[in-house]
């Protein structure tokens, strides 16, 4: 989700979402860096003393997930309990935060808003947020829970035992602020203070952002195996399951399994997906193309062999359509069981072949349909600057020889 | 091709698939005498040099290693038994590594009965079997030789071998344009009959000629072959 924007409407980050995934969406549609996003709202939210965080929970609550088109609060719209409990909690922290500045810290009333709404809108996502986004939440949470759970006891104790000192010393330094040195007292306290959070908490964000690159880079993993798992099912189950029905069929079933290795060997040795129609192909995975076809659909085999190969351009195809035409002719009309195809490219041309031992013609006495396809197999040739042409005889068979001279420029892609 | 001369030959398959053991013996029917089958590379040495077939139908895959090494067992200890090597994979490394080793022709799995019987014939009498698909293989692998970018070898292969090349021997390492045109045929489908009749040359000299490439095929000493085969991968 980095660099390319994308268009459409607003949505936030699901793969690349650290607490809410508001930062990727803004960042996927900015065509901002992600990381850049982030520490923009950070330094924001110290800025606006916690107002950006408000909006960042608003966002939260009001954007839809990345591939989904309800968003949180549309969901929390219905949960009558979880709005009563976001409501108790904020007016709890109001009271507490009256009760604060009773005591004499001042400097709570000033993020008391934000706090307050950032609490009552993430208790409504916690409640009507999707699995992912419970499963960080408790994650982040996590440090705050697990506090009274043990874990390595001696390091924890000392942390814990500097935090306090620090956190002491920095409430100390805050509350007591008035009698000295009143402009820097608030900020060397706030400082300590952030310094025992960091204490007591930073191995924990750690692990957590750790244990987020491991989940997203399993979640790959799993789809990977998703999508091998759909790809087999596509064609070789289902390839096997005609061919149980069609057991009594052999013929078919050796369409089919020929059909079906061909297809799987492409994809496992070339990484040509099933189904799939490269725009890019060469001349000998064309020539592969049709034989496929062919067989699948005329129900005979057909030997394929190609010597050389290159990239395909305008005249190339205009030779591998015509080569279909002449391997579908031969498949329809000459009755034999095997076609032969052989492509051959030269340096400076490219010839094709396709024969048949089937019954042949006379060309002299051609029946007028049969003309028309030889026709315009030789039309095909003719307009690039190729030639076809084609032998037959009564019983012997039929020959289609396609040649098609190759541009200057490509002469250096041959692979022979 | 030529005339078995009465003489049934004895063959020996080995492959690793009972099925496909059992389903090449009941094509080959009387037309040849099966004398033996053998699933793995030990095996078919050990059989091969007590019964001495005529030809072995070796497959090029098999669980102990590749078909290669039960020819280069016994090709010195046993000239007399012939090698027609049958695949199903295609893999050019495969094949060319069998023939290299010393295997008389290669055959794709999907061939007929009739064929297969002929095939074997042929090589029982010392002929070379190419199919269509092998017969791509060699003219890819010859074709990309850098002395002949030229053109489509004009001259018979006589013309300036290349200069600068270490270990270029232009009677090993090229092929005439006679044979380039009959493997050309033979790709493209063509029986030695055919091509014999194409030329206006005799069914036997086809059969030199297919031969001569084998011998070729077999003693260059070009690493691009082996090389080129590894780089195609698999067809």
């Amino acid at each position: 989700m980095r660099g390319p924007r994308t268009d459409g409407p607003w949505r936030r980050g699901d793969d690349d979402r650290l607490i809410g995934g508001v930062a990727a969406g803004f960042a996927a549609r900015t065509g901002l860096d992600v990381t850049v996003v982030r520490v923009g709202l950070v330094l924001l939210t110290l800025i606006t003393v916690g107002y950006a965080a408000v909006g960042y929970v608003l966002a939260w609550l009001l954007l839809p997930v990345a591939g989904s088109d309800a968003s949180i609060a549309h969901r929390a719209k219905s949960d009558r309990r979880g709005i009563g409990l976001s409501a108790a909690v904020g007016t709890l922290l109001i009271v507490l935060a009256a009760m604060a500045s009773a005591v004499g810290a001042g400097w709570v009333s000033a993020v008391e808003w934000p706090v307050v709404i950032c609490t009552a809108g993430l208790v409504l996502i916690w409640r009507n947020g999707t699995a992912g986004e419970q499963e960080t939440m408790r994650h982040l949470a996590e440090p705050l829970v697990g506090l009274t759970a043990g874990g390595r006891r001696p390091r924890l104790v000392w942390r814990l035992a500097i935090a306090f000192v620090l956190f002491l010393a920095g409430t100390g330094i805050l509350v007591s602020g008035h009698e000295s040195v009143r402009m820097l007292a608030p900020l060397g306290g706030g400082v300590l203070v952030l310094a025992a959070i960091a204490l007591v908490l930073g191995p924990w964000w750690l692990g957590i952002a750790r244990d987020l690159v491991a989940e997203r880079r399993a979640r790959i993993r799993a789809e990977e195996r998703a999508d091998m798992a759909a790809r087999v099912h596509d064609s070789v189950l289902q390839t096997l399951a005609m061919i149980q029905r069609r057991a009594d069929q052999p013929q078919q079933v050796i369409q089919l399994a020929r059909a079906q290795e061909r297809e799987l060997r492409s994809w496992l040795f070339d990484g040509r997906a099933p189904g799939s129609m490269d725009t890019e192909m060469t001349l000998s995975a064309g020539v592969r193309q049709i034989q496929q076809e062919v067989e699948a659909q005329h129900g005979m085999t057909v030997e394929a062999v190609t010597v050389g190969d290159c990239e395909l351009d305008e005249d190339l195809g205009a030779l591998l359509e015509a080569a279909r035409e002449a391997t579908v002719n031969a498949a329809k009309w000459s009755g034999a069981d095997v076609v032969s195809l052989f492509a051959e490219v030269e340096p400076d041309e490219v010839s094709l072949f396709v024969r048949d031992r089937g019954k042949g013609f006379d060309p002299e006495a051609v029946p007028a349909d049969r003309k028309g396809l030889a026709e315009s197999i030789h039309a095909r040739m003719t307009r690039r600057g190729g030639e076809a042409s084609i032998r037959s005889a009564v019983g012997q068979g039929t020959e289609v020889s396609l040649t098609m001279p190759r541009v200057a420029g490509k002469r250096q892609s041959s692979r022979s | 091709m030529s005339a078995p001369n009465g003489h049934v030959p004895t063959v020996v398959i080995v492959d690793d698939h009972g099925l496909f053991r059992s389903g090449v013996r009941s094509e080959l029917g009387d037309r040849v005498n099966v004398v033996g089958e053998a699933e793995d590379v030990e095996p078919a040495i050990s059989l091969i040099s007590r019964i001495l077939p005529d030809v072995v139908l070796l497959d090029v895959h098999l669980p102990g290693g590749g078909g290669q090494l039960v020819v280069s067992a016994l090709k010195t200890s046993h000239p007399e038994v012939r090698f027609l090597a049958l695949s199903a994979s295609d893999a050019p490394e495969d094949v060319i590594a069998c023939i290299r080793a010393g295997a008389r022709g290669y055959v794709t799995k999907t061939i007929s009965g009739a064929d297969l019987v002929d095939a074997v014939r042929r090589v029982a009498a010392g002929d070379a079997v190419f199919s269509p698909r092998l017969a791509g293989f060699v003219l890819d692998a010859f074709a990309s030789l850098p002395s002949e970018a030229a053109g489509a070898g004009a001259g018979a292969g006589a013309g300036g071998a290349a200069g600068g090349r270490p270990s270029f021997d232009p009677e090993l390492d090229q092929l005439t344009t006679r044979e380039r045109e009959v493997l050309r045929l033979i790709a493209r489908g063509y029986t030695y009959k055919e091509i014999a009749k194409e030329f206006t040359i005799s069914a036997r000299t086809v059969e030199t000629h297919v031969s001569s490439v084998l011998r070729k095929l077999q003693l260059s000493t070009r690493h691009q072959l082996t090389r080129w085969a590894t780089e195609r991968r698999l067809i």
